[in-house]
Formats: structure tokens, C-alpha cells, sequence
């Protein structure tokens, strides 16, 4: 029955079509050549789609990271009494942080820090603050009054408070703002290529420069698993998370 | 003991709690009455310092509780709120073992506190000890919202309209093993409510509030027999103040020895309304009363309800 459920999962599947993609794309190399008889090389060899990810993946883990620990931070600064000033002016920044599109950040730091993944990283972090600020500050505030009353009645100190009431009810709601800020940054992230950065987005854009569409089709479909396993992942995550939870 | 001394509060410039003084002696059961907005949630809550006094002082066993942290005296303080506050991602153990880990207990001795409290509130220990908040019913959430209260022992119980939420049924019961606990424990109790038949069947002082100030101050027999406003005639409800006196007086006050009528005995210590109520079933106008071990000792007669 358990073991049963376990092969079930999509988590699973989708995961392991990932790996083999990843590992086994030459193989489709037939296939590429019976549906594009005009492309060759079939598939994209300047780079192994598994460096494109480790380097996609740091990019990513660097630009998320960084935004959930601000926009957590944030949050949680505004909802204490020293910081609840200063509220509106953060949301109003996160907010044009995610309106102000990533290509046109792209375009203003180029010029400033060189070609390459840092102004990508740039670029993904501020894109992906609102998300994470926005469902922090929802999960905090969702925090039942009684519970913080009672928190506080019972002798916590503030830090008690957040570390032992606020944080761990407010985390379901925080990781699923965690959880969209990584998959749009896994998505987008591949428009880092057009100024040097190396991600999945490479092949695509050298596939779009060459006219080789099986470069552009191998790169859209490996992104696209990466992002959905990730998501499958950290929803999983999120579920377990809100166990117990009223 | 608790000793407040001319304790105002202000909220915009109203005046919500008005120079107010009350002394609630130790081991006392004392009930805030008073309607709502009257200012008794706000007298309870600047007691244990969740709300900062304006003027005045407020003394919790002697000692001015400015003096000390914030946190060490609400940890010396049983807290019980109407919406009970428990914390839901934690089993009904933890939630009670609350102020105890705070002190730092160890570990057995925080165990053995915990199956003592639920046994306490007649929860099985092995059945209840895992579950969570959310599995529980409303006046099972109340119970353990009481545990936690008491886990630590603290020398004084604050508690604001803790039965107010629950169905009447389950408000009876808590009533009782709240008055229970109390005759066992002794512990300071300072209770608010709105609900002047609660106020009269649990306190043994009652204050009376009224726009920030105390109306009137008493044990419940000296506010029902001696009302000494308007306004507590009018919130004690002038119609059913007859009943209420009936209500705050025991059998044992009526008793005529040696006598014997027919019928179910009432206890020594039921109140003398109970006994009104006990003539009207049965068609009586005496009905016999026993004492603490069941015997017979007499009756009360209805000329004796009027005297």
C-alpha cells in the first residue's frame, strides 16, 4: 500500500524523466535527426546540459536565496513594533522591484558590473522579493491574535514568540511564497544567456541565433522539468508543513 | 494577593479604566463584573503587564510588578482568555508544559505535571497527551487552556471570560471543576465576566464595574441584598433579584433540625433557590435536606425562603 503510493507519485516520475533527459539527451539523437533532417548537430554539444544546470542551479539558489532571506527578514521586521512604520514604504519597493521587467535590470546593470551570471543573479533577486515579502507578511499576520495573546500572557519574550509561535504557523504560508519565487526564477533565469550567464536559456538562444531548432527545443524542455520538479518538490514540502495546522 | 491602587487607562482620550483601587486578598475568588466596555478586560490585562498603566500601581503578592521583567511575571500568572489561545501546532502535552519549559523544569517532573493536570480536567492522559488543538472539542480546548494556566502553579489565576464561548452545558461543567479547583487549590482567582449568574455562583467577592470605576464591592450576598446604586439594581436585573438572593444563600442558613418531609434530600450547601425549585416540582412546601455524609438533618419549608 505505502510502497504502492511511492511509485504513484508524479514527484517521482517527473524527477526521474528529468535525470534521464539530463544524462541521456544524445540518445534522442535519431529522433532530432528524423524530425529535423537539415540540423546537425542535433544536439546541443558546446556545453553538457548537466554543467548548463549546475550553473543554472547556482544562479538560482543564489538570487531565491537571497531574496527569502530578505524578504523574510523584511517581514518580519515590519510586523514588530519598531519596524510596523516602515510597512508600506518596503511593500511599495518589493512592488517595483517585481513590475520593473528582469531584461530591462539586465540592460541597467550590464553596463555597470560586465557580462556574465552576476547581473542575472541581480536581476532574479529583486524579480522574486515580492513574492516571498508578500506571503510572509500574510503568514505572520494569519497568526491568530489569541495565540499571539496567549504567547505573550504565558511569559514568552519576543524572540519565543516568533521563533516558537509565529515562524513555525506562519511557514506553510511562507514557503509557498518561496516556492513561486524560485519557479519564476527557474523560468526566467534562462534570459541571463542574452548578457553571458550559462543556464538552459544558452541553447535556446544559440539554437534562435542559428536556426536550430532542436537546440532551442532541448533547452525549453529541460527548464521546464526543472522547474516543475522543483515546484512538485517544495509543494510536497509545503503539504507536510501544514499538518496539524487549523 | 493583588492590590490595585488607583490605576487609570486611557485609550484616544477616553477613559476606559478611571482611577480604580481594588484588593483582592489571597486564596479569594474574585469576580469583574461588569458590562461590556466597562473596563474590566483592560483592569485584568494591566495586571499581568499586557497592557502598560497609565497611573497608578498594581502589586501582585507584594510586590510592584514594574519592578520586575515583563516575561518572569506573566510566567508567575496563570492567563486564561475567552478564545483560549492554544497553540495549534503543538499536541495538548506541550501546550501545557508551556510555562514549565520556560522555568526549565526538567523533563520527568514536567511529564508527571502534565498527566496530573489532565487527569485533573478528567482527560485521559494517554488519549489526550498527543492530540492536537484542532482535534479537540470547544470545552476540551477551554480545559486545557486551564491546565496550561495552572501548570506552573502560579500563586494567582487571571482569567477573561474563559467560559463565555462555550455551549451552557459545557459552561456548567467547567464551572464547577473551576470552583473545584479552586476550594482545593486556594490559588488567587481574578475573574471577569458579564454574567452576573456566573459572577454569583462562583466568587466569593464580587466587584462590580462600572465606567472605569467600581460601583460596588462586596461578597455576593451584600450586592444582591444590598444593591448601593441604580445601576446595580438595574445590572443585577430588578425582577429576578428576589431569585438571586434565593440564589447566594445555602439551605444550611434555612435549616429547621430535626424535622422530616417526604422526597430527594437537597445538600447542606445547595442554595436556597434550589430548594424554591425543588417545592415548585414536587407541590411541597418543605422538602428535607441531608448532610455532607447523606443523612438526614433536617428541612427547609417555603415560609422559610421569605423570612
Amino acid at each position: 500500500m505505502r510502497k504502492g503510493r511511492r511509485l504513484a507519485s508524479p514527484l517521482l516520475w517527473v524527477t526521474l524523466l528529468f535525470a534521464v533527459l539530463l544524462f541521456e539527451m544524445p540518445a534522442l539523437q535519431p529522433v532530432f535527426h528524423w524530425a529535423f533532417p537539415e540540423a546537425r548537430p542535433a544536439i546541443y554539444d558546446r556545453d553538457s546540459f548537466f554543467a548548463l544546470f549546475l550553473s543554472q542551479l547556482a544562479i538560482v539558489a543564489a538570487a531565491s536565496g537571497a531574496a527569502s532571506a530578505v524578504g523574510i527578514a523584511l517581514a518580519i521586521f515590519v510586523t514588530r513594533p519598531p519596524g510596523r512604520d516602515f510597512r508600506a514604504l518596503v511593500e511599495v519597493l518589493a512592488t517595483i522591484g517585481q513590475t520593473f521587467p528582469p531584461v530591462a535590470v539586465l540592460a541597467l546593470t550590464v553596463p555597470a558590473i560586465g557580462f556574465g551570471a552576476e547581473p542575472t543573479v541581480i536581476a532574479l533577486f529583486l524579480y522574486g522579493l515580492l513574492p516571498v515579502l508578500a506571503n510572509a507578511l500574510a503568514g505572520l499576520e494569519g497568526v491568530p491574535a489569541a495565540v499571539r495573546e496567549a504567547a505573550e500572557g504565558m511569559g514568552l519574550t519576543p524572540l519565543q514568540v516568533l521563533r516558537q509561535v509565529e515562524l513555525p504557523l506562519a511557514a506553510p504560508v511562507i514557503l509557498a511564497g518561496v516556492r513561486t519565487s524560485v519557479t519564476i526564477a527557474i523560468g526566467t533565469a534562462t534570459i541571463g544567456s542574452t548578457v553571458g550567464a550559462v543556464t538552459f536559456g544558452t541553447p535556446i538562444f544559440d539554437g534562435l541565433a542559428a536556426d536550430k531548432l532542436p537546440f532551442v527545443i532541448e533547452g525549453a524542455v529541460l527548464v521546464a522539468l526543472f522547474a516543475i520538479v522543483t515546484d512538485m518538490a517544495l509543494a510536497r514540502l509545503e503539504t507536510r508543513l501544514r499538518r496539524h495546522r487549523p | 494577593m493583588i492590590e490595585i491602587d488607583r490605576v487609570s487607562k486611557s485609550y484616544g482620550g477616553r477613559r476606559i479604566v478611571d482611577a480604580l483601587s481594588l484588593t483582592v486578598a489571597a486564596g479569594a475568588f474574585c469576580v469583574l463584573l461588569g458590562p461590556s466596555g466597562c473596563g474590566k478586560s483592560t483592569t485584568l490585562r494591566m495586571i499581568n503587564r499586557l497592557i502598560p498603566v497609565d497611573a497608578g500601581t498594581i502589586r501582585v503578592g507584594g510586590e510592584e510588578i514594574g519592578r520586575v521583567p515583563a516575561e518572569a511575571l506573566r510566567r508567575r500568572i496563570g492567563y486564561v482568555i475567552q478564545s483560549v489561545g492554544l497553540f495549534p501546532h503543538w499536541p495538548v502535552a506541550d501546550n501545557i508544559a508551556t510555562v514549565p519549559r520556560l522555568l526549565r523544569w526538567p523533563k520527568a517532573r514536567i511529564e508527571r505535571r502534565v498527566d496530573e493536570l489532565l487527569e485533573l480536567f478528567r482527560l485521559d492522559p494517554d488519549l489526550y497527551r498527543g492530540k492536537y488543538p484542532p482535534q479537540l472539542s470547544g470545552g476540551e480546548q477551554q480545559r486545557v487552556g486551564v491546565a496550561r494556566a495552572l501548570a506552573a502553579d502560579p500563586e494567582l489565576l487571571l482569567m477573561d471570560e474563559p467560559f463565555a464561548a462555550v455551549d451552557p452545558v459545557t459552561r456548567d461543567a467547567l464551572q464547577q471543576e473551576i470552583a473545584q479547583i479552586h476550594r482545593r487549590t486556594r490559588k488567587t482567582v481574578l475573574f471577569v465576566t458579564h454574567d452576573i449568574e456566573e459572577a454569583l455562583r462562583l466568587a466569593d467577592r464580587i466587584a462590580l464595574m462600572q465606567q472605569g470605576r467600581i460601583a460596588q464591592a462586596g461578597t455576593p450576598l451584600d450586592i444582591v441584598a444590598h444593591p448601593a446604586s441604580d445601576f446595580v439594581r438595574d445590572f443585577l436585573g430588578r425582577r429576578g433579584l428576589g431569585l438571586k438572593l434565593l440564589s447566594v444563600r445555602t439551605v444550611a442558613e434555612r435549616l429547621r433540625r430535626g424535622e422530616s418531609a417526604e422526597g430527594e434530600a437537597l445538600a447542606l450547601d445547595a442554595p436556597l433557590s434550589e430548594a424554591l425549585s425543588a417545592m415548585a416540582l414536587r407541590h411541597a412546601d418543605r422538602v428535607p435536606v441531608k448532610d455532607g455524609e447523606g443523612r438526614p438533618v433536617g428541612v427547609v419549608t417555603l415560609a422559610d425562603l421569605v423570612r
